[in-house]
């Protein structure tokens, strides 16, 4: 056998393929990939808007107007040319708990969200138990499995994740908008923004990976007698 | 059971030179460990298919009819004996290796259809030639031709879901032929299908037997399978109870059309 292994073609799966049954094996189940790229979309738009507010809010302060830092001030930021020495400190600190509150709330969000793509991951692998059954009948080795489901929670991830940059970033220019006017526009930090936008893709897509990973794995140590089994 | 039993296949083949065993199974022996209790589903199963031959395997649910089913097309391994396809020992195999006798050796085809839904017909029956290795125009031209053989070639693009049940099991009879496998499996293969449909099925598999050569072995019960058998193979509690040749079953198959 292994000689006659070595003889013939090996066994394997394109990636163009990969890409192809991937995207419409998402594509099938439109509606229920929507909702679990919701979840990927609404933590990567808070992600997004926490990080483009801080950079905004940068952008505004590193501005050093007398009319911006009057509107800072109104809505309870430091400006770091306060009265008095004392309640500058206050208020440094205050910002620095209100920073790492906000990690907090970032990596639970985060933590959310990866939850519900594994768990939507899996309740898929679990639906389609006669379909991976059937492709190990066919032939399938444990890693075209795998690639499939990941590559399909890549999807996901990249749709979400982008969709979610644009969202968080739209919710939070118009809030800072309601609070700053046009000042938004004259600061605008775009290098920064998009150094957000880069790292909340990576996070995104990141966080889908991981997701997917023990779904996968799950689904590819399927035993392909699964496809024998009738239910219907 | 002797050896002059096992090799005395009937049917069409009667020299006894040409014939090659593609499956054997000797002494397999399969017990499930459930909780407390052990189940034996096979209690020591020698048989022989050859090359070739259209092999039923009868017996009620509960029988160690799949289980031997299984055993035979890769997909379990016994608890002792030893499985040869092909002159391989399965229990030797690793992941890989099985794999791709899963891909090259063996043609499944399922109660249940079990086609692919976000794939067309075509691409249905050209997935094993990809895993293959097969290029997609020599993949194309081979799962049309297929197509084709099974009367379905208009209907290449079709969907699973836009395809009736004994379409979707004709595209799957295309897709066991795929790569050109040694032994076609058929699991209930007209379960789910109405008697014209069904019989339909059993025709097309009988066809394909007798002139591309494949070796089929159907786990069934459906008595419309007899006729074409040329050996039908009864489980009985994990043993076989009996074998028997197509002519001996002629007499049997007007019994129980006449019940």
């Amino acid at each position: 056998m292994p000689a006659e292994l070595a003889g013939g073609r090996n066994i394997v799966l394109p990636f163009s393929k990969t890409v192809e049954i991937s995207f419409r094996s998402l594509k099938i189940r439109f509606g229920r990939s929507l909702i679990t790229t919701s979840g990927v979309i609404l933590a990567i738009a808070f992600l997004m808007s926490v990080w483009s507010n801080n950079a905004i809010i940068d952008g505004l302060r590193g501005a050093n107007k007398n009319d911006i830092n009057l509107l800072l001030m109104q809505n309870g930021i430091e400006t770091g040319i306060s009265e008095g020495g004392q309640s500058s400190a206050e208020a440094q600190a205050r910002m620095q708990e209100d920073a790492s509150k906000q990690q907090w709330l970032i990596a639970l969000s985060l933590l959310v969200c990866v939850v519900g793509i594994a768990n939507a991951m899996l309740m898929s692998v679990t639906e389609r138990f006669r379909e991976i059954g059937t492709m190990k009948c066919l032939g399938a080795l444990d890693s075209f499995i795998v690639r499939l489901f990941l590559l399909e929670s890549t999807f996901q991830g990249l749709a979400g994740t982008s969709l979610g940059i644009l969202i968080g970033l739209a919710m939070t220019m118009l809030l800072a908008m309601m609070d700053y006017g046009y000042f938004v526009f004259d600061y605008f930090p775009s290098a920064s923004i998009v150094q957000s936008a880069g790292y909340a893709l990576v996070v995104g897509t990141v966080l889908s990976l991981v997701g997917a990973m023990l779904p996968a794995y799950r689904a590819a140590k399927m035993e392909p007698v699964e496809a024998m089994r009738v239910e219907n | 059971m002797t050896e002059e039993q096992q090799a005395g296949s009937g049917g069409a083949a009667t020299a006894e030179e040409e014939q090659r065993t593609v499956v054997r199974t000797q002494k397999v022996e399969k017990t499930y460990v459930m909780g407390q209790t052990t189940v034996s589903a096979l209690r020591g199963v020698d048989l022989g298919v050859i090359q070739g031959e259209y092999m039923s395997i009868m017996g009620p649910s509960g029988s160690g009819k799949s289980t031997l089913f299984n055993m035979v097309g890769g997909l379990d391994k016994p608890t002792d004996g030893k499985v040869y396809i092909d002159e391989v020992d399965v229990a030797q195999l690793d992941a890989y290796e099985l794999a791709w006798l899963r891909c090259r050796k063996i043609g499944y085809i399922f109660q249940s259809f079990n086609l692919i839904p976000v794939m067309t017909a075509l691409e249905n029956v050209t997935l094993p030639m990809v895993f293959a290795g097969l290029t997609s125009d020599e993949s194309r031209d081979k799962g049309m031709d297929l197509l084709a053989k099974v009367g379905l070639q208009d209907r290449h693009s079709h969907k699973p879901f836009e395809l009736s049940g004994g379409q979707q099991q004709r595209v799957a009879v295309a897709r066991a032929l795929a790569n050109d496998p040694a032994v076609v499996l058929a699991d209930e293969p007209t379960g789910n299908l109405d008697l014209r449909t069904g019989t339909e099925i059993i025709e097309l598999l009988r066809s394909m037997n007798e002139t591309s050569g494949v070796t089929v072995i159907s786990a069934t019960h459906d008595h419309k399978m007899l006729n074409v058998s040329d050996r039908v193979v009864w489980i009985a509690d994990g043993r076989i109870e009996r074998i028997a040749l197509r002519e001996d079953l002629d007499i049997e198959v007007t019994q129980v059309e006449g019940e």
